[in-house]
């Protein structure tokens, strides 16, 4: 190992760490807004709602985020009426934005079924009680399953932030200089793969176990409630 | 459905074949690799635990992407430093020993390997399975815990050896219990196939990219891709419902 590569191109690294930093929180607040709404529509009977949300999902969850984002950045940037759009709207030229998009896509499938499965697991009772207690329909769903769904679906959305972090190495297939992005760019200029990408994988190491720890800490206090209280010790004293 | 102009559906059918074999491959050594690590996790050895414990969270902490590049950039000059390397040591040996470079100059010949250009396909095939490995490692490992303790014993009262209690009881057992996982972790590793494509293998997605920049319809080729990779999941999630039916054969559920 060539420590001196890594610390002249640390400067590098931590520009890529700023776009990723970016990419991966962006693109899971938006697909956390949006999976709630694509859940409610999984669950409902009338097909015309639920099918396109299952469609949707079913094809974000079963394709390759890889060929998620060639599709969206190769493919739809390609089309007729888009260069036209572009014009127009300048923050829709580039990769930024389809990396963004096709991020954004994928997170809100995989939670959308997260969340779905979260709600459908809603304690029959609960829902019983809130009829009873003369609440309508958007009440309990607002009052009742969105926010018991989400301290369910915790542990399982936790996995799902992770994934997103490690699939914002893909954002580097398409020009960006993410972390990875970096690293392929120290691996080009001086051949030295081990320790370019041993870094890049230090810095993603540290981030999962930041995001892990944070989500402890986060499941801890919206579980509050479950948590057995601390038995009180007797000490006998002899 | 889709013209697919001079190129037809013939370099998606070979891309496909490409990944369902890189897919298939690496779901082998995934398996093994992951039997080893949750069966060294589970064992009373703390050198094997922690071998298997640093195998199991370094690679689930660092991207399939990231590990790619490092195994495949790394694994070329890895290989090709090895004899220089060995004989480097082989010399330290020769000294410490007073056997002067003996040693050395008779391993020499066995060491001339030349240089190796390290093939894409072998080593998208060897990173997904190791990284797959580690994966599968916790699903197997929470399998094998939640075999019945007594079941073993049983196997223990009946005079069977411990192979055999592996082989008759342990592994069937397990199953019902690993399979959820495995299945998840199978359908995650055949759409990570698809990163092969970055380090240069054909598989269907480098095929139909390098269709799509001839053609310039990069939209109409990836979307075939993706349908084929849909459905590639959709008979995977039929078979395994399938195999999760049959492997619980037995158990009773509340209907």
């Amino acid at each position: 190992m060539d420590f001196s590569v890594i610390i002249n191109e640390l400067p590098l690294y931590f520009e890529g760490l700023l776009l990723t930093a970016q990419l991966v929180p962006f693109s899971l607040i938006l697909g956390f807004l949006a999976a709630i709404p694509v859940a409610i529509m999984r669950l409902s009977r009338n097909p015309l709602v639920n099918y396109p949300a299952f469609a949707f999902t079913y094809f974000f969850r079963g394709t390759p985020l890889l060929v998620q984002l060639f599709l969206l950045y190769a493919g739809v940037g390609q089309l007729d009426g888009y260069s036209a759009l572009t014009k127009e709207f300048d923050f829709l030229k580039g990769a930024y934005f389809f990396a963004l998009l096709a991020f954004f896509f994928n997170t809100t499938a995989y939670t959308a079924e997260i969340f779905r499965g979260a709600m459908a697991e809603t304690p029959f009772g609960e829902i019983e009680a809130a009829k009873a207690c003369g609440m309508s329909k958007w009440m309990i769903l607002r009052r009742i399953t969105i926010p018991s769904a989400l301290r369910r679906a915790l542990p399982a959305y936790s996995n799902e932030v992770i994934f997103m972090l490690h699939g914002s190495a893909l954002a580097s297939t398409i020009t960006l200089v993410d972390l990875t992005g970096a690293a392929r760019i120290v691996q080009s200029r001086y051949y030295a793969p081990f320790e370019a990408f041993i870094t890049a994988g230090v810095f993603y190491f540290v981030l999962t176990f930041l995001l892990v720890w944070a989500f402890r800490l986060i499941e801890k206090h919206f579980n509050k409630h479950l948590n057995r209280r601390e038995e009180t010790v007797i000490e006998v004293v002899t | 459905m889709f013209d697919l102009e001079g190129y037809g559906y013939g370099i998606i059918v070979e891309g496909a074949g490409v990944t369902l074999f890189v897919a298939l491959s690496s779901l082998f050594i995934a398996v093994l690799l992951g039997m080893a690590a949750a069966l060294a996790k589970l064992s009373n050895s703390p050198m094997a635990q922690i071998i298997a414990g640093t195998y199991t969270t370094v690679i689930r902490g660092v991207p399939d992407l990231v590990l790619m590049l490092l195994i495949f950039f790394g694994g070329q000059i890895f290989i090709n430093n090895l004899p220089d390397n060995i004989l480097e040591l082989l010399l330290y040996i020769g000294e410490k020993t007073s056997q002067g470079d003996a040693l050395k100059t008779a391993m020499a010949p066995y060491l001339d390997w030349g240089y190796i250009d390290v093939n894409p396909l072998i080593a998208g095939v060897l990173t997904i399975g190791f990284i797959f490995g580690a994966y599968m490692g916790e699903t197997f490992r929470g399998a094998i815990m939640a075999v019945d303790r007594g079941m073993l014993e049983a196997g223990t009262a009946y005079g069977m050896t411990r192979i055999q209690i592996t082989r008759r009881i342990l592994i069937p057992q397990m199953m019902r219990h690993a399979l959820p996982g495995f299945g998840n972790n199978w359908l995650v590793l055949m759409k990570a196939t698809a990163l092969v494509s970055i380090i240069g293998l054909s598989d269907m997605v480098r095929r139909a990219g390098l269709a799509a920049g001839a053609t310039r319809e990069p939209f109409k080729y990836y979307l075939v891709v993706a349908l084929v990779f849909l459905f590639f999941t959709t008979l995977s999630i039929w078979f395994l419902k399938w195999a999760e039916r049959r492997y619980s054969v037995g158990v009773r559920r509340i209907s």
